[in-house]
């Protein structure tokens, strides 16, 4: 399943808030800062809009890891949003442990509008750490996990197959 | 005399509470009968595979199947009973998201035998004997169902027309089901014969609920005599009547016992684990991280409290490092 790693490239989810990392995103752009072209931005207009949900589908549809970007703390535009970012994400890194996905794979920062640098400094880190991680490929692990219903199909049809002969 | 539409009840990998609320019926389970044959029903009834294998297909107008499925014998009956009804219904937490025995999904089947035949402290099994799947004696042959390394919701396998959830489902939603099916006034297919709103709209204790609710301790049921009549989040309790779906008269709330989210997600909803997740942990007091992970040390095990009841269910689906 996974590949070599020279032919990996990670792809990350990162949810960035309109006012503060979002922005920065930006200012690196404007700037002509290079980093890691892996990540695909969402951006929400603050971090407490992060549903975890988002993070579980991002997961299950195959994103290697997930990065949230917010506010610093007595930043947060809508006052209180990024805490609940915190409390959020705190629960929901003890969950993904659980659910077996690393520690590297999630990730909460603090960037705020004026943290170009950070942006690439924080992206660059993850990049290589999902890297050496390798894939997480949750699609194709589920399909690997329902080849074994495939294996019933073929033992159904052949069962079926017999019963007019018992039955005579 | 007119033949009356025939329905059927099926269980697989469940604990028969179900079944139990089927009798939980009482007078109206006469109602039931009056209107339908029971044609299938293993727990009660001394009907066949056989017997269902000879039927025409679609024959059979719903039949209700509880319990997940696990093994390539629920599988095979998954499949069987699908082709013989018009309807199929998955009737409980077990078929409707994985229920109890979706939390399996935690693990990978050898870790579970290894544990169950040789690890457990009551277990004395010095030859390390396992179930096999193939037995052999002298000129006799049989072949045993295969359990599978992952727990399946009945969705999971074959197509569901109706769900009724409930750990088990209350004997007021299988009556109102059945009047639906039976008077053709069954809502789009796929639905949850169930009101689509939360816990708390249906709870008495709903009045005593704080706009903002922040918690410096969560505490577990036995540490502490729940006041009756006051809202349990309010008192420290992870009661999940806000994330999850209603219809049950929040029936535990009552007994004094915070919801633990049998009747999974309102519609809408893709995780209910991560929308539990979602509220709790903003209950949480505190805007350091470590006053907040000092609160949420309270939830000792967030997958089997998010996901008691929906592991299969959940969009990772159990342990990721399980292959």
């Amino acid at each position: 399943m996974s590949e070599p790693t020279n032919t990996f490239e990670p792809r990350i989810v990162a949810f960035f808030c309109n006012w503060c990392t979002y922005t920065a995103a930006d200012l690196a752009g404007v700037s002509r800062m290079k980093y890691a072209p892996n990540i695909r931005v969402v951006r929400l207009m603050c971090s407490g809009r992060l549903d975890p949900q988002f993070v579980m589908a991002a997961f299950a549809k195959g994103a290697d890891g997930v990065l949230i970007g917010g506010c610093h703390p007595g930043d947060c535009h809508y006052v209180e949003g990024n805490y609940k970012a915190l409390r959020r994400v705190t629960l929901l890194k003890r969950m993904l442990a659980d659910l077996g996905i690393e520690e590297d794979r999630f990730r909460l920062e603090w960037i705020s509008a004026s943290e170009g640098d950070k942006v690439k400094h924080v992206v660059n880190e993850m990049v290589e750490k999902i890297r050496a991680l390798g894939p997480l490929d949750m699609p194709g692990k589920h399909t690997h996990w329902d080849k074994e219903m495939e294996e019933l199909e073929a033992h159904v049809n052949h069962s079926q197959k017999e019963i007019p002969a018992h039955a005579h | 005399m007119p033949t009356k539409p025939k329905i059927g009840f099926y269980w697989c990998a469940s604990c028969g509470g179900c079944e139990e609320s089927v009798v939980d019926l009482a007078e109206d389970v006469l109602m039931v009968t009056a209107a339908v044959d029971i044609i299938f029903w293993p727990c009660a009834m001394d009907f066949k595979k056989a017997d269902i294998e000879a039927m025409p297909d679609k024959s059979i107008v719903a039949t209700l199947l509880n319990g997940a499925i696990r093994s390539s014998e629920q599988e095979e009956m998954a499949h069987l009973l699908r082709r013989k009804s018009q309807v199929l219904i998955a009737f409980g937490s077990c078929a409707h998201t994985g229920g109890i025995p979706g939390l399996a999904n935690q693990f990978t089947c050898e870790q579970i035998m290894k544990y169950v035949y040789e690890e457990c402290p009551t277990m004395v099994n010095d030859q390390k004997t396992h179930p096999q799947t193939h037995f052999k004696d002298g000129n006799r042959e049989t072949e045993l169902p295969v359990i599978r390394n992952v727990v399946r919701a009945l969705d999971q396998v074959v197509d569901v027309d109706y769900y009724i959830p409930g750990c088990p489902p209350t004997p007021k939603l299988l009556k109102e089901a059945v009047l639906a099916l039976l008077s053709g006034k069954l809502p789009p297919k796929g639905s949850v014969l169930a009101p689509n709103i939360a816990v708390c709209q249906q709870c008495k204790r709903n009045d005593s609920k704080p706009q903002d609710i922040s918690l410096t301790e969560f505490k577990r049921p036995h540490q502490i005599i729940a006041d009756p009549d006051i809202c349990l989040l309010a008192q420290g309790l992870p009661c999940l009547g806000p994330a999850t779906r209603g219809g049950c008269d929040a029936v535990c709330i009552q007994g004094n016992m915070p919801c633990t989210g049998c009747f999974g997600p309102v519609d809408n909803v893709h995780d209910h684990g991560a929308k539990i997740l979602s509220y709790l942990a903003s209950t949480a007091a505190g805007k350091e991280e470590k006053d907040i992970t000092k609160t949420l040390a309270g939830i000792p095990d967030p997958v089997g409290t998010f996901y008691r009841y929906g592991l299969a269910k959940c969009l990772l689906r159990g342990k990721v490092s399980q292959s």
